[in-house]
């Protein structure tokens, strides 16, 4: 693996021997396991306003977290400096933190058993975005706010990010692991500002699309051929009918169904929550490990998989942050709810044999149960199928607000745009459209699904205490739901 | 030297590298140095116990009319170097920045009183007892949450000569205890936060908690619709929490994104908000991130808007000054006002006479015999005919925030009031309200006499809060959907 570019003076500092090293002083402080992650991280921002440029931001990162196992009881403690004496004390100070856990201790930590694996993994890059000139991306974010603004937005925005992670994982059993994850995405968006109320469309997602991608992500989604529609969209929605409010049938297109599966089953299958791990905060969980297996999450139109091995897709990795290599698995089966997003210790909990779900965000934070690219396998259908299929109902697509309750039955979101459907087709556009359900009501009753997966990439997904930031993968397809609750107002 | 000392040297000897490099530019540099130490438990027994000491340091550029920003955590004077070199780069590729506001000049700050040495070097054994304490306190019920400490501190440096720096410290508790009925868990809430860890009592907070917690079993389903309520402190949070990032961000006001229009009577007359990032009882900040002093401000005045958060940037537009509430990354989104308190019944000054987070740390005897968290909430309670208890609120998202439509949930508890007394426990609902309306002349019934310190899962920030009774919330949802 290359050195440290961008500071290149750790050319000569072994990031292995820096973990190793952490994980010795923690078993030689009383740890029973331990592990180090060494993370080397830049980053880079801009964000564009109406033709000009408000941020343009470049920051790097380097530290290493431990972890160690005393007892009963977990320690973490993390550094941003990676000279020996500062690695060593990073480990014992993790073993005496978990040392103090043990004043509430708690059942025996179990681990379900692993091969410890060794290896290189990096993510697909055609085009490195930190190598693509500043200037070029500046003058595409200035040149498309600028055009949005010139179509009638109010105010005009777009923006990009860049991840380049480059980690190095030891622990106590044997694993020895080093990854290369580059990150990249950008959106737009356009809002206008109307009598008392502002509307806003965005391109191609919320805050944009991102991937595990290089550069080429970007330069794929064409963003110039779509600026001047969002802002006319934008100032169209002012004037625009509100959407209806009743029970009816809707048809979400692929950006928003990331959205719902993301709160609606990503989060309600992390295994965390559902042993209560995440109760006070985050929360807990509807499903019941008892009926793993049994339960009807969905319609049989439904089948979903937890998948770190999609070429590109934000979620994907090559081993998470205990080692475990990245593997497909399915989550809902014809509806039926089958598996869990795990780590090795709440699995062991479960009874479960798996792991392979456990990511942090960055040196200083704790490795925690997180989504990886939890999605939607293709249906047999077409969105104009849908459509065509629907005497009455209303089409929405592209998120413009979220929010569920604890346990991730009850969820209320709202788009940027809708369209009703009468007799078949797509008739007048609706604006602020929302909708509301419970979550295995609402599956259950999708009867129509799209055949043409787009794998979403949601970046932002806060979870953990202190807050951790998670970047996670949603393949997608549009699809259609019977008997839901629109048009929810204030 | 003191740590604060060398932060100060760490800012200089940045403006220092930048003036040797780039003679001529304009650059400003923020050094912060955090210790965040944070027990969680769940299930009654710490599961996740972490500690991190990290130092970044922060380097805005402006260079040939471009602008660049940097950040490392590698602070020696190699890796000071290389930042200054690729923001130097970046800045000098950048597109042109016609808005660039220019530096803070010089200035006084603020002081404020010295931390807490406790709270700001506590060890994990200090934080385990009081979740001990906690724990112990719900007499066996199930319990999950977090104690925290949190050391911050902050130096500021720029080529026009402001320099700066504060240290401050925090500690938190919030944690819930879970009563187990049927197959489901009703579930209690307590929160505190304060710059002494002293006054956060483990055993005070769970029996809080269970006692909502007990209060809460049995919850049953009513149908949605308009309710009168009185809102705990822990909800109020939420309101103080979206105005601040929706309403009072001056950036969002000029775009016309904001409802507030300052002069304007948006609010009822009992309603008064100040910013006090001064206040010792919470995380206190005596500068910004572009180095403007920070001093306490009113917002709302008795129901009458009174000003709005500027950075440099956005106070140019608006043809203002800076507010001193600048933060990191602040640039697109706004300026936040980050220390909001709603000030209580009562208090027409609100300002703080010591370093404790809750008004009155000796009045908890004797009031968690039930759901209501303390007396001044059932002063609340009993003037009601027929609304709702709410504890919490959850997941709110913004449907539109020129109104400020919110949706969202309550949680941690809901109870029934008729007559002027809790009679009911119930189930969670959904709303979606306008917090702007609730709050609008007429709408606020009471204000309560008693505030506190509550802490923030994601922000460095600390507001304060009594409780509201207000005459109308819009619940637009139930259990059943």
């Amino acid at each position: 693996m290359p050195d440290l570019d961008w500071h290149g003076r750790l050319g000569d500092v072994s990031e292995y021997g820096a973990a190793e090293a952490a994980v010795q002083a923690a078993l030689d402080a009383g740890a029973s396991y331990a592990d180090a992650r060494v993370m080397h991280r830049r980053t880079e921002s801009m964000d564009a306003r109406n033709g000009e440029i408000e941020e343009l931001s470049q920051d790097e990162d380097l530290g290493i977290g431990v972890r160690a196992l005393v007892g009963s009881s977990w320690g973490f403690f993390a550094v941003p400096d990676l000279s020996d004496a500062a690695v060593r004390s990073a480990g014992a100070r993790a073993a005496a933190i978990a040392a103090a856990s043990a004043t509430v201790p708690g059942p025996a930590v179990a681990r379900i058993p692993t091969t410890p694996a060794s290896g290189s993994w990096s993510s697909p890059c055609e085009v490195d975005p930190l190598s693509v000139a500043l200037s070029e991306k500046g003058d595409l974010l200035v040149g498309l706010t600028a055009t949005m603004k010139a179509a009638g937005a109010d105010q005009a925005e777009g923006s990009y990010q860049i991840w380049d992670t480059r980690k190095w994982f030891v622990s106590s059993e044997g694993h020895r692991i080093d990854q290369r994850i580059r990150e990249c995405g950008a959106g737009i968006a356009a809002t206008a500002v109307g009598d008392g109320e502002t509307q806003r469309r965005s391109y191609p997602s919320y805050r944009g699309q991102y991937g595990t991608r290089g550069w080429e992500l970007v330069t794929g989604l064409d963003l110039a051929a779509h600026a001047e529609r969002i802002a006319d969209e934008a100032r169209a929605l002012l004037s625009a009918p509100r959407c209806p409010s009743g029970v009816t049938t809707l048809i979400l297109g692929s950006e928003q169904m990331a959205l719902q599966i993301h709160e609606s089953v990503g989060h309600a299958i992390e295994l965390d929550r559902i042993l209560g791990w995440e109760a006070a905060f985050a929360g807990t969980s509807w499903l019941d490990l008892r009926q793993l297996g049994t339960l009807r999450y969905g319609s049989e139109l439904m089948n979903i998989t937890i998948d770190p091995t999609i070429p590109g897709a934000l979620g994907s990795f090559g081993f998470d942050d205990e080692g475990t290599p990245a593997a497909a698995r399915d989550a809902v089966r014809e509806g039926i709810w089958v598996g869990v997003l795990a780590g090795r210790d709440s699995a062991a909990v479960a009874g479960l044999d798996y792991g392979g779900s456990v990511r942090a965000d960055g040196w200083a934070r704790l490795p925690m149960v997180r989504m990886t690219n939890v999605g939607l396998e293709p249906g047999p259908h077409t969105l104009d199928e849908m459509i065509a299929a629907t005497e009455d109902g209303v089409y929405m697509d592209i998120n413009r607000s979220w929010s569920i309750d604890d346990k991730r039955l009850n969820f209320q979101f709202g788009c940027e745009i809708g369209w009703e459907i009468k007799n078949g087709k797509l008739g007048r556009m609706l604006r602020n459209p929302t909708y509301t359900g419970i979550g295995p009501q609402f599956w259950q009753s999708m009867d129509m699904l799209g055949r043409e997966v787009t794998a979403w990439g949601t970046p932002n997904c806060g979870k953990g205490q202190p807050g951790q930031v998670g970047h996670t993968g949603h393949p997608a397809a549009a699809a259609r739901f019977t008997g839901v609750r629109v048009g929810v107002t204030g | 030297m003191s740590d604060e000392q060398s932060l100060v040297d760490k800012a200089a000897e940045l403006i220092e590298l930048v003036r040797s490099m780039a003679p001529g530019a304009q650059a400003e540099a923020t050094v912060d140095a955090t210790e965040l130490s944070l027990t969680r438990f769940a299930n009654s027994f710490i599961h996740q116990n972490v500690a991190d000491a990290s130092t970044t340091v922060r380097l805005r550029l402006h260079v040939d009319g471009r602008t660049a920003t940097g950040g490392s955590s590698i602070v020696d004077t190699s890796g000071l170097h290389a930042l200054v070199e690729r923001t130097l780069a970046a800045a000098r590729l950048a597109p042109l920045d016609p808005q660039w506001p220019g530096l803070a000049p010089p200035a006084a700050v603020p002081t404020v009183p010295a931390v807490d040495e406790q709270t700001a070097y506590a060890e994990p054994d200090a934080r385990a007892a009081r979740v001990r304490d906690f724990v112990a306190a719900t007499d066996g019920l199930e319990a999950a949450g977090y104690c925290s400490t949190l050391r911050w501190a902050r130096a500021f440096a720029n080529s026009l000569g402001q320099s700066a720096a504060s240290v401050s410290a925090l500690a938190s508790m919030d944690a819930i205890a879970r009563q187990a009925g049927g197959d489901r868990k009703f579930d209690g809430v307590a929160r505190l936060s304060s710059a002494r860890l002293s006054d956060l009592d483990g055993a005070r907070l769970g029996a809080r908690a269970a006692a909502k917690a007990r209060a809460q079993e049995g919850a049953t389903e009513l149908p949605p619709g308009r309710y009168e309520v009185v809102l705990e402190p822990t909800a109020v949070f939420d309101l103080l929490d979206n105005l601040a990032m929706f309403g009072f961000n001056g950036k969002a006001v000029h775009e016309g994104r904001s409802f507030v229009e300052v002069g304007e009577a948006q609010f009822d007359p009992s309603v008064t908000i100040v910013d006090d990032p001064l206040d010792p009882r919470g995380l206190a900040a005596t500068f910004d991130v572009e180095g403007t002093p920070k001093s306490r401000r009113t917002f709302v005045d008795a129901g009458v808007s009174a000003a709005v958060a500027h950075d440099r940037r956005s106070a140019a537009l608006a043809g203002t000054v800076s507010t001193g509430h600048a933060m990191t990354g602040g640039a697109s989104w706004g300026a936040v006002p980050l220390n909001l308190h709603l000030l209580p019944a009562g208090d027409n000054a609100g300002t703080a006479t010591s370093l404790a987070g809750d008004d009155h740390p000796a009045a908890g005897a004797g009031e968690v015999d039930g759901p209501v968290a303390d007396a001044s909430v059932a002063a609340l309670v009993a003037g009601v005919e027929r609304g709702l208890l709410v504890s919490d609120f959850w997941y709110t998202r913004v449907l539109d925030p020129r109104t400020l439509v919110i949706t969202g949930l309550t949680r941690n508890g809901v109870w029934l009031i008729e007559n002027g007394v809790v009679t009911l426990p119930v189930q969670n609902f959904r709303f979606t309200q306008s917090y702007p309306q609730a709050l609008a002349a007429g709408a606020v019934l009471g204000v309560g006499t008693h505030a506190i310190g509550l802490p923030s899962g994601w922000q460095a920030l600390c507001y304060r809060a009594p409780a509201l009774r207000l005459a109308s919330w819009n619940f637009t949802g139930n259990p059943s959907g």
